[in-house]
């Protein structure tokens, strides 16, 4: 390749984990760099979003775009990188399904509103004071982003060329997407840059038949590091989870946490996940199968913990109006 | 995949989908759906003019999936598949929408009912989209057939596959086959002795070389489909080496321990080594354990000592075999109403009120008081009442007609005229005389002088030491109390008590009154839910013996059709693994009931055997990667027609 | 909304041998019910997956009623226990939905339950009809598919919201 690829990375409604992700390639960024010019990387760098405007169309080879879709702001960004950008990739577990703070989806809009700036514990100055988007003072107008009403994927304002889950990316996957890219042997549009397998595939645990008297919380036991941590009663979502991240939580005794969202082909991974865990609690005595499945706190948080924004409901109807 | 062409044919079924549903604006609404390339409605889809119609259209219009907006898919989806296939297009690329059944029949409102079969309809053209070619597949079937249950239908059902030259095995629970049948005296309405007609039977079976009997023997666990049914049969001990014993009898003589007698409904006693009848086929003796001296106490040993062939064994255990069948036939029988359930009807109570089938056993010549009718004091009654109804027609207790008892009763009155001699009478709500010869029978009762009551014998009670049966005389439009000295309870026919594990272990449906169900309650009356399952007889519902012979003998006539076939056919709906996407979690495994779900410990893959694969789905919802599926039933079709279904 | 005119809409998820055909029968034995449920057919209650639940909620029904052999008279054995297992937790997961109970429901019909199957419906629909119509929250979400052009309405303030806190002389930030 004769020409330096030409890199954005954008954060939206996001941690920041992701960027982070980017600097855990260690040494490996250092040879992204030989290859790769970075237009655009706010974390990092100070960009003004003028200069991205000035750009011709496509004149980037790639955005990686991380974090959900929360306001007018991450809508505009998204829409201004899509047209800059050859490629557009929903990076981490927030661009591709809205990840942690698409969770925010099961309240309403003034729900989170009141309780941010009157009702939390930290808030200081309890007098309902709220930001607005347009407010006019002597100087001029003052403007802030407008808060929509939900959380969305970036799928669901752009065209999304590819996608590269986790919460975060690991760094191999990272590095094995600019390798693809790189490479100039692209997969079909539209693909996950990451095994159509579960995390079960890439888990080392011992597996035998799924069937759980008892639901635990990770922090009530200390589980058998060489069994399957579902069949010990820890709620885990390797079963229902994409593979890509080498098992990583599992491996350190924690049930995987779907971070990676569904296999192919899988309309609801929430709905897919809540089915097998249900499942495996089975019990001809319909007392008993309502308390075993009792012992599951808070299933939507559980089980959409990453990908509620992507659902089918997508969150939590708002209250009527009328 | 090439272009997708749908069929939609909306049928009239006459005026019984017409009355109801615009079909015409049905048609129409579906020629506007995405990928229909020709929609109409017609009068009798399921008539030849209807299927020829699709036939052409496949043919004229390049069609490749068709939709029948009709009947229920569990009458007519069969027919319209043949359809395809007869017209070169795969079976599967068919979907039925049910708008008689569940719309027409049950919809008030022209308007709704309208709505409701275009909804269908849309969502039946959005499922067949996704369908995909299935090829039916064939698996060897097992000639062996499996009859559950020795009594006059099983023994009927047994005979006749018997003599096309297969292999029976008839399983009885008690030491003797005969089932209810053998506790009869005589039978209505030719008044034959049922031990005549019986007997015969029963030694035949136990003759014929291809029937094996195993009585005093279960089934417990049956696995396997039509075809090829691995069936767990418990042979309980006998305590009695089959093999050695020669059925002399000497052994029940000599046995010290006395029982009261059930196949004498408690009437008479028998030994605690006992064959239960003197035609009990084999007519060899078991150890009733339970009230054994040997076995209580540890003493006595009586049958043992002797025994002049050492065939008395107390040593031996039940013994569970696993053989294979092809067929299953249940002829498990009915078993009659506790008639306590009723005080008011006086049994317990009153010394002289008994069943009747205790009445049969009276008026046996090998019963307990050899053929004499007898009250409890031993004296012959002068005047016999005989309820009809007990517990039968009555909402308190059976809501259903016990069929067969009108005319028992009118057998047991005869028998109690010509026994005694006295003064009998018959309390009946209505006479039904339904079959061939019964009215006839019913006449000549009449004219034998039995006095015949309309009315119910509500209650039986006892003054001064004379019992009264209470009645509404309702051609007299009276109440009645009249005197007897011995009363006879025809009792309701009632479901076996263990008819809900028989119907768990044989995935056999129960109607609400607990007999076993049908397939169809028209047209399938021997066939259950279960292919390879048939029933016959009193555990279907109250049957007399002509209709249970019937039944034997039909039951019979299904299981050969499938022997006669060689092959089963099994249906390609099953379930399958995309063994690229599976990531061996072994979630599935556990939850296939019939263990079709296997591991590849190399691929680190589930693994369906499609062969023992029923297609419940139930290891598809549970997949949790999408791995696996089952076909016809995938995610893909339903969620297109749940989609569609409210589309409209 | 909650008046007599609200005809709600119900997916009915049956099994094959025992729901399917009682609700056929209640057809053969002409009882009428209200026209409010559509039904599909699946093998065994065991089949029904919490997406096809959440399915018909997202695609605007007002209730699901899943319906499978009774306990113990399962065609397959023990998918109507799995069915039960799944229930639960479903019914958790639409609590956190605010999806109302009466508009979930799994039931018991066997084969020959015909009128036991028309009266479950008549209740769930007058149940629903109590509680009014079920709102998918895409109706609030704005459903915008890529490169849609349409600006999403303005967030967390309705109009007349924002005219009274900017009248009121509310401060953006602090």
């Amino acid at each position: 390749m004769s020409e330096k690829l030409k890199l954005a990375f954008y954060w939206a409604a996001s941690c920041g984990g992701c960027d982070v992700a980017v600097l855990d390639t260690d040494e490996k960024l250092l040879e992204i760099a030989k290859i790769a010019d970075i237009y655009f990387w706010p974390v990092a760098m100070d960009f003004k979003y003028k200069d991205i405007k000035a750009l011709d169309k496509d004149f980037l080879d790639v955005c990686f775009f991380n974090g959900a879709v929360r306001n007018s702001e991450q809508e505009e960004i998204a829409r201004l990188l899509r047209e800059k950008s050859k490629l557009m990739i929903a990076f981490g577990s927030c661009a591709c399904f809205g990840g942690i703070p698409a969770l925010a989806n099961l309240y309403d809009p003034e729900e989170i509103l009141s309780w941010v700036y009157s009702g939390s514990f930290s808030t200081v100055g309890k007098n309902g004071t709220r930001p607005l988007t347009r407010v006019s003072v002597p100087e001029g107008e003052l403007t802030l982003p407008e808060f929509y009403t939900a959380v969305y994927t970036l799928k669901d304002f752009v065209e999304v060329d590819y996608f590269l889950p986790g919460c975060p990316p690991p760094p191999e996957l990272i590095l094995g997407a600019v390798e693809t890219l790189v490479s100039g042997v692209l997969p079909p549009r539209g693909s996950v840059l990451a095994p159509d397998k579960t995390v079960c595939d890439q888990c080392p645990r011992e597996k035998q038949d799924k069937k759980v008297a008892a639901f635990r919380r990770p922090h009530e036991v200390i589980p058998d590091p060489d069994r399957c941590l579902l069949e010990q009663g820890i709620v885990c979502c390797g079963p229902g989870t994409r593979a890509g991240c080498g098992a990583r939580c599992v491996q350190a005794n924690m049930p995987c946490r779907g971070c990676f969202g569904p296999t192919d082909g899988v309309v609801d991974h929430g709905a897919k996940l809540a089915a097998v865990i249900a499942t495996t609690a089975t019990s001809k005595d319909e007392n008993e199968a309502a308390e075993r499945i009792g012992q599951i706190v808070d299933p939507a948080g559980t089980f959409y913990r990453f990908g509620l924004a992507a659902s089918l409901l997508r969150g939590k109807s708002l209250k009527e109006e009328n | 995949m090439p272009d997708v062409r749908i069929g939609v044919y909306v049928c009239h079924c006459g005026s019984n989908i017409a009355d109801k549903v615009d079909c015409a604006g049905v048609a129409e609404f579906a020629g506007g759906l995405p990928k229909v390339t020709i929609a109409r409605d017609y009068q009798y889809m399921c008539a030849d003019p209807g299927q020829d119609l699709i036939r052409k259209d496949i043919k004229d219009h390049k069609l490749n999936r068709v939709v029948v907006a009709s009947c229920s898919p569990r009458m007519h989806e069969p027919t319209f598949r043949k359809t395809l296939e007869s017209a070169g297009l795969n079976a599967y690329f068919f979907e039925m929408a049910n708008i008689r059944e569940h719309v027409s029949w049950v919809t008030e409102g022209r308007e709704q009912a309208t709505e409701k079969a275009k909804a269908l309809v849309a969502a039946a053209v959005a499922r067949v989209f996704y369908h995909e070619p299935l090829y039916e597949r064939f698996a060897d079937m097992n000639k062996r057939t499996l009859v559950v249950g020795g009594g006059i239908a099983g023994i009927e059902a047994a005979l006749k596959i018997a003599a096309s030259g297969n292999q029976v095995v008839i399983v009885e629970k008690e030491p003797s086959i005969g089932g209810n049948m053998a506790k009869l005296d005589k039978t209505f309405p030719t008044l034959d002795c049922s031990a005549c007609i019986l007997t015969p039977k029963m030694v035949a079976a136990a003759q014929d070389e291809n029937i094996t009997l195993y009585t005093y023997a279960e089934v417990e666990k049956v696995e396997g489909y039509v075809g090829n049914f691995q069936v767990t049969i418990r042979k309980k001990a006998r305590s009695v080496d089959m093999d050695k014993c020669t059925g002399c009898g000497i052994c029940y003589n000599k046995c010290p321990a006395k029982v009261p007698n059930e196949f004498d409904e408690g009437l008479g006693m028998r030994k605690a080594i006992y064959v239960p009848f003197p035609q009990a086929v084999p007519n060899k003796p078991v150890i009733d354990r339970q009230n054994c001296t040997y076995f209580q106490k540890g003493k006595c040993g009586v049958c043992s000592k002797v025994c002049p062939t050492g065939a008395v064994d107390y040593a031996q255990e039940d013994q569970l075999v696993t053989e294979d069948f092809g067929a299953i036939i249940v002829s498990t029988g009915f078993e009659t109403l506790d008639p306590t359930l009723g005080p008011q009807w006086g049994y317990g109570r009153y010394d002289n009120v008994i069943t009747a089938l205790q009445f049969e056993r009276l008026v046996n010549a090998s019963g307990p008081t050899q053929g004499k009718v007898v009250l409890k004091d031993g004296t012959v009654p002068k005047r016999v009442a005989v309820l009809h109804c007990v517990g039968s027609r009555d909402l308190n207790f059976r809501e259903y007609c016990s069929r067969f008892c009108c005319m028992s009763s009118l057998k047991l009155a005869h028998l109690a005229k010509e026994k005694t001699g006295g003064e009998v009478y018959s309390f009946y709500i209505d006479m039904r005389a339904f079959g061939k010869g019964y009215e006839e029978f019913y006449n000549r009762v009449m004219e034998e002088g039995i006095h015949f009551i309309r009315g119910k014998g509500t209650e039986v009670i006892q003054r001064a030491g004379e019992l009264f049966v209470r009645t509404e005389d309702t051609l007299l439009g009276k109440y009645r109390e009249v005197p007897v000295d011995l009363v006879v309870l025809n009792v309701a026919t009632v479901p076996r008590a263990d008819a809900e594990k028989v119907a768990q272990t044989f995935g056999i449906q129960r109607s609400p009154d607990g007999f076993f169900l049908e397939a169809h309650v028209k047209l399938e009356p021997l066939k259950t839910a279960t292919d390879g399952v048939f029933i016959a007889g009193g555990c279907q519902g109250p049957k007399d013996i002509p209709d249970s012979v019937s039944q034997g003998a039909g039951a019979a006539a299904e299981a050969l059709s499938l022997i006669e076939a060689g092959k089963v056919k099994i249906s390609p709906v099953v379930a399958s693994v995309d063994e690229a996407r599976c990531g061996g979690c072994k979630a599935c495994l556990a939850l296939c009931p019939y263990g079709a779900v296997d591991f590849d410990d190399e691929k680190k893959v589930a693994v369906v055997n499609e062969a023992v694969c029923k297609g419940c789905g139930t290891c598809a919802a549970s997949c949790a990667s999408g791995a696996m599926g089952v076909r016809h039933f995938t995610d893909e079709q339903i969620l297109a027609q749940i989609g569609e279904v409210l589309a409209v | 909304m909650k008046n007599g005119d609200f005809e709600p809409r119900i997916v009915g998820i049956l099994c094959n041998w025992c729901s399917y055909a009682g609700a056929d029968l209640a057809g053969i034995s002409r009882i009428k019910y209200p026209a409010n449920i559509r039904i599909i057919r699946v093998m065994c209650s065991g089949r029904v997956e919490p997406t096809f639940v959440l399915k018909a909620f997202a695609e605007g029904a007002d209730g699901v009623l899943v319906s499978g052999c009774h306990p113990g008279d399962c065609h397959y054995g023990e998918g109507n226990y799995k069915a039960y297992a799944r229930k639960v937790l479903i019914e958790k997961l639409l609590h956190q939905f605010g999806i109302e109970k009466e508009r979930f429901k799994l039931t018991w019909v066997s084969a020959n339950e015909g009128e036991r199957f028309a009266q479950i419906v008549s209740e769930m629909v007058s149940e629903i009809k109590e509680i009014g119509p079920y709102r998918p929250p895409r109706e609030r979400m704005r459903e915008l598919q890529p490169g849609a052009g349409t600006p999403p309405a303005p967030g967390w303030l309705a109009e007349e919201e924002l005219e009274t806190a900017v009248a009121g002389g509310a401060v953006a930030g602090e």
